[in-house]
């Protein structure tokens, strides 16, 4: 306490300037209409430029959400293309789409668990039940076709991933609709490779032809992009070599997937549950 | 001692008296007005306490802002002068010479060093006062530009009236 004295009378000029200049200032800025704007507005700029750094770092924590609701933009979009109607134009073609019925229904899930590396990949996604995820139901994702839904619990639901040995998909070669089924494994282990089988040994099969899905199946609407052709892996005396698919599909970064809901899957149900009925 | 304070009060009110009714009025356009008042804290005897010396320029500045309706820009420039006067008398001035030498007078001092006293304090108080005033260094040209005419200004004031009360050392 004796040298704090010490100190300050040793430096009262400093002390005394010190107390009277922030007094002048105290009485510049409050009387002073011109400095005291001055103040005040350095003061907003400053808490403004504080609030925008604020609310970029917030933006950033927030980008989570936005995907989410992006995600499920996409979905609802998604549910409003063309392919997502069922085509009556058989019947009704000079009919305006207000005739059309929604045949695909696309539901957005986020993967939380992912695998590519094994001999049968599976995925996890976060919807189930409660969201309207039935047993067999198709996944895709915005490039390409992810699987088929396996086990549906309450929330979650398993995917049986294209990469994995059980998965058949029927696909088609676009530019010459011949199809086949999508295979993985057989001793391509490649997680961006795939084999379309049973395509006849006639169809000339070019590099770079598109690879979709044939519409065949009740999984999938027609024309879902599934990769690209990259060679042929002909076996000698075979009648349907072995095409070589390059995926589009990234499975190793798939963040989010749209599981497909066929609206008519319940009425086929149905019908061969009353068909089931019938027979016993 | 009571001379040197009715001396002092007397510089006190004809200062501030030239100050807000005669220089007031006197400008080279917005570019140069002359503070000679600071020549009552330039002039306080070499003993003033600081207790005293601070309160007297802060009450200097601020009967000059009364007159200008500027609260607290010449207090506060005054404070700073207050401080750069110790400063500088602490570093040319010898603690024993003040018997002999009791006021910084040009009579007293001599030129060379009353002519720098000057200078340099009222730049530091020109500088102080005139960014107060600005407050911002948007025009800082025009500021710097008004902050040099001023300073010289009143340095030229300052230096005249000094010479006209001029007395040779009186022992």
């Amino acid at each position: 306490m004796r040298n704090l004295w010490l100190f300050i009378s040793k430096y009262n000029a400093f002390f005394f300037f010190i107390i009277f200049f922030i007094v002048s200032i105290i009485l510049i800025v409050r009387n002073n209409s011109f400095q005291r704007a001055g103040v005040l507005n350095s003061s907003n700029k400053m808490i403004g430029q504080a609030y925008e750094r604020l609310n970029q770092f917030q933006s950033y924590l927030s980008l989570a959400q936005v995907n989410d609701s992006l995600a499920a933009e996409n979905a609802r979009l998604r549910s409003e293309l063309k392919t997502a109607f069922f085509d009556d134009s058989v019947v009704q073609k000079t009919v305006k789409d207000t005739a059309a019925r929604q045949q695909y229904a696309y539901i957005v899930a986020r993967v939380v668990n992912n695998s590519v590396h094994q001999k049968n990949n599976y995925l996890t996604i976060n919807r189930g039940k409660k969201h309207g995820i039935n047993k067999g139901m198709g996944v895709i994702c915005t490039s390409g076709i992810v699987g088929i839904v396996k086990d549906v619990s309450d929330d979650f639901a398993t995917v049986t991933s294209l990469l994995n040995s059980d998965t058949r998909i029927s696909a088609s070669i676009a530019e010459s609709q011949a199809f086949g089924s999508l295979v993985w494994g057989e001793g391509n282990y490649n997680p961006q490779m795939a084999l379309l089988q049973d395509i006849p040994n006639h169809i000339i099969v070019k590099k770079g032809q598109h690879v979709v899905t044939s519409g065949y199946s009740t999984l999938f609407p027609s024309g879902l992009p599934i990769g690209r052709v990259s060679g042929t892996r002909n076996q000698s005396g075979e009648s349907f070599p072995d095409i070589i698919v390059r995926l589009n599909t990234d499975f190793a970064t798939l963040q989010y997937v749209y599981v497909i809901r066929n609206v008519f899957a319940m009425e086929k149900e149905n019908l061969e549950a009353i068909s089931k009925n019938n027979d016993e | 001692m009571s001379r040197v304070i009715i001396i002092n009060a007397i510089r006190f009110i004809v200062l501030i008296f030239i100050q807000a009714f005669l220089l007031k009025n006197i400008g080279y356009y917005n570019l140069s007005t002359p503070f000679i008042y600071i020549l009552f804290i330039l002039l306080l005897p070499f003993e003033t306490p600081n207790w005293l010396l601070f309160p007297l320029a802060f009450l200097t500045g601020l009967t000059v802002d009364a007159f200008y309706n500027t609260p607290g820009l010449n207090a506060a420039a005054c404070s700073v002068l207050a401080f750069v006067r110790t400063i500088f008398i602490n570093i040319t001035v010898q603690r024993q010479g003040f018997e002999n030498e009791p006021e910084p007078k040009l009579g007293i001092m001599g030129f060379r060093w009353f002519f720098f006293y000057t200078i340099i304090l009222t730049l530091f108080h020109h500088l102080t006062l005139i960014f107060l005033e600005a407050f911002s260094f948007s025009s800082i040209k025009y500021t710097l530009i008004r902050f040099l005419f001023c300073s010289l200004f009143t340095i030229f004031l300052i230096l005249i009236s000094e010479f006209i009360f001029f007395r040779k050392k009186e022992r």
